[in-house]
């Protein structure tokens, strides 16, 4: 569980710093949603993972992290994950205007001269 | 408990106020501008109510501590106002005034939902200021974040297209950060509560201490990243110099809530008495800030256009707050702290006055486009006379002719902005940098001396680059025709530097409440005892709480 999860991680944020990297205003877009992804999954891993397991406390069982999973990581993610959407738009309205303005793709919005 | 709720209001009037302005719609602007200006003077008055309450109280400990939840302390969200909160409040006040009134005259009308992105800009300052909640101040981060990326992109046009997808790539990479420091914290310490997780860090086993510290300097990079410390800080001229002049006035404090929550996270869990950890990271925001100084001041004098060099002078002004803090001495921090408000209060002067001054030029010349930072070299245009220079003395008198009314306030504020940011008496910025240079004498250490240089020399850069530009605007020969300033454009800027002029001329008490701020941070004790002992009110039976 452990190995796959921060495989998964590690895979994501690799994969979104390379394509953080780029040129291309639309491969930034991809990275930071995959980045994002993978910061949502760390969040959710720092609060032990654990399989079958709920955050709901049930009677005749004592509330602690052996017996539940954390909730408060979970909640973090769901507002993580709306608060990135949100901003993952914003940026993909922006780079349509950058387009629409300069004609090209470049983040810079004009080619590298050679 | 009346004062309680005063915490919360500074963040609950602006998200109130933009909910009815989106509710007026797009048209009624006459309406959106007196809702907006009364809600903004109303959101200064209560920050102000708040620092009053806040200082009442004796010195060190003072906070106003709020339960928006009253849920018990490490579980719910907490809102404290202390001396350093309600001094950070007063001045995104007094900045978004400013530069509400300044908007009014212009740039309000060059978008549609302008007032509401403004509120929401207030709200997320306001709130980060206030928050105790380590992903509560993320949040707010967020909202204020949201609302910038809309406020630079205000105005439209390409080169502000091009720099805000810069800025907002920037922010959002520096956001994840700030999630990442978040989440290793927590699962460090098993909280969000900053003032718990300070109490529980002496607590956290030496296996779990990297953990910790890599953690804490994540999120120091998030915090850095936004007040543009040296490498961080590179996104910062091209979007202020290309944002409209009152949102480049609103971010003059953007940069500080970095500063802000590095401050209050970095006293609070790694002050002195931290143990393993104490002062941990000091010497990388010393030396970060140092590098931070002398780049902002090489990039002053590298500018040739005023938005540039204010934007540089926003990196240098970062710096010293930077270095200063890192030295973890509370005799410097209430020196800074005095620099912080002075440098604010400055900062958004001359943000604002650049526009007036790009206005009387291009009557003058037309518009220059020197260094937008894509072609390398700046040129040195005024090596060369113009067409219609006079250079014959004998061609015309020129005693005797009267300075128009404009132009002479234009003239007296840039040199009012000038000598603060230089750090020139008799001004703010010379009383904030003689408290920090008095400060730093007793520290005697190699770091020290190097500040204390940094700090000189950095005011000749500044000194000799506003002088440069100031003689470029000012000092033309032939005749300037006066720009046409509307009063409700002058009007912010003179109270702005009016403010400086009243920090200086209240220069006591304003130094003893900077100091008193300081030496509250740096006896974390005293927050986390008042944040831990605060208890929810209990509904009384058959009666309001």
């Amino acid at each position: 569980m452990e190995i796959v999860v921060s495989l998964a991680v590690g895979v994501l944020v690799s994969a979104g710093v390379w394509l953080l990297l780029r040129p291309r205003t639309f491969q930034v877009l991809i990275g930071l949603s995959l980045l994002s992804y993978a910061v949502n999954l760390f969040i959710f891993s720092v609060g032990s993972l654990a399989i079958d397991q709920e955050p709901i406390v049930k009677p005749r069982l004592a509330a602690n992290l052996a017996n539940y999973t954390d909730p408060l990581p979970q909640s973090l993610v769901l507002t993580a994950i709306v608060i990135g959407f949100a901003t993952t738009a914003l940026f993909l309205v922006v780079l349509l205007a950058l387009r629409g303005l300069s004609g090209g793709d470049h983040v810079d919005g004009q080619e590298e001269r050679l | 408990m009346t004062s309680g709720h005063l915490v919360v209001a500074p963040v609950l009037l602006p998200l109130g106020t933009a909910a009815v302005m989106l509710l007026l719609g797009e048209g009624r602007r006459r309406l959106k501008v007196a809702v907006n200006v009364s809600s903004a003077a109303a959101g200064l008055a209560i920050a102000f109510a708040l620092l009053l309450a806040v200082d009442a109280q004796p010195v060190p400990a003072a906070f106003g501590v709020y339960l928006p939840g009253n849920w018990p302390v490490p579980f719910g969200i907490v809102l404290v106002a202390d001396r350093l909160s309600a001094l950070m409040a007063v001045l995104a006040g007094t900045v978004g005034l400013a530069a509400l009134l300044f908007a009014l005259a212009r740039w309000q009308n060059a978008g549609v939902y302008f007032h509401v992105l403004f509120q929401l800009q207030l709200m997320g300052l306001y709130g980060a200021f206030l928050t105790a909640d380590l992903f509560n101040l993320f949040v707010f981060f967020e909202v204020m974040l949201a609302a910038s990326y809309g406020l630079l992109l205000h105005g439209g046009g390409a080169e502000r297209v091009r720099a805000g997808l810069h800025y907002i790539a920037i922010n959002l990479v520096a956001s994840m950060l700030f999630l990442i420091g978040v989440a290793v914290l927590y699962g460090v310490t098993g909280t969000l509560n900053m003032a718990d997780i300070a109490l529980k860090l002496s607590a956290v086993p030496v296996s779990d201490r990297g953990l910790l510290h890599a953690g804490a300097a994540i999120l120091a990079i998030a915090f850095l990243a936004k007040a543009a410390v040296w490498p961080l800080g590179f996104w910062l001229p091209p979007a202020y110099a290309a944002a409209s002049a009152p949102t480049a006035a609103v971010f003059m404090i953007l940069t500080k809530v970095g500063i802000y929550a590095t401050l209050r996270l970095w006293t609070l869990c790694f002050s002195g008495g931290a143990g393993v950890s104490a002062v941990f990271g000091g010497e990388a925001l010393v030396l970060a800030g140092l590098v931070t100084l002398a780049f902002g001041s090489f990039g002053m004098m590298a500018s040739q256009q005023l938005a540039r060099l204010a934007s540089f002078s926003v990196i240098a002004s970062s710096g010293t707050l930077v270095a200063a803090v890192g030295f973890g001495a509370p005799a410097l921090a209430g020196g800074a702290m005095f620099y912080l408000a002075s440098s604010t209060l400055a900062g958004c002067a001359l943000f604002l006055l650049v526009e007036l001054l790009e206005r009387s030029r291009q009557v003058e010349v037309g518009p220059q486009q020197m260094d937008d930072g894509n072609d390398a070299l700046p040129l040195f245009f005024d090596a060369e006379p113009l067409s219609s220079t006079n250079l014959d003395d004998n061609e015309e008198a020129l005693i005797g002719r009267a300075i128009p009314a404009a132009l002479a306030f234009l003239g007296l504020s840039f040199t009012m902005c000038a000598l603060v940011v230089a750090g020139l008496p008799p001004l703010s910025g010379f009383v904030a940098k003689l408290a920090m240079l008095s400060a730093l004498l007793d520290i005697r250490s190699a770091h020290a001396w190097m500040l204390f240089g940094l700090l000189i020399g950095s005011g000749l850069l500044a000194a000799i680059a506003l002088m440069r530009i100031g003689i470029r605007h000012f000092w033309t020969v032939g005749s300037v025709p006066a720009p046409r300033l509307r009063i409700v454009e002058t009007l912010p800027i003179a109270a702005l530097l009016g403010a400086g002029v009243l920090l200086v001329a209240q220069g006591e008490r304003v130094l003893a409440y900077a100091r008193a701020t300081a030496d509250g941070l740096h006896q974390p004790a005293l927050y986390i005892d008042a944040v831990m002992g605060a208890r929810p009110v209990r509904r009384l039976p058959g009666g309001t709480p």
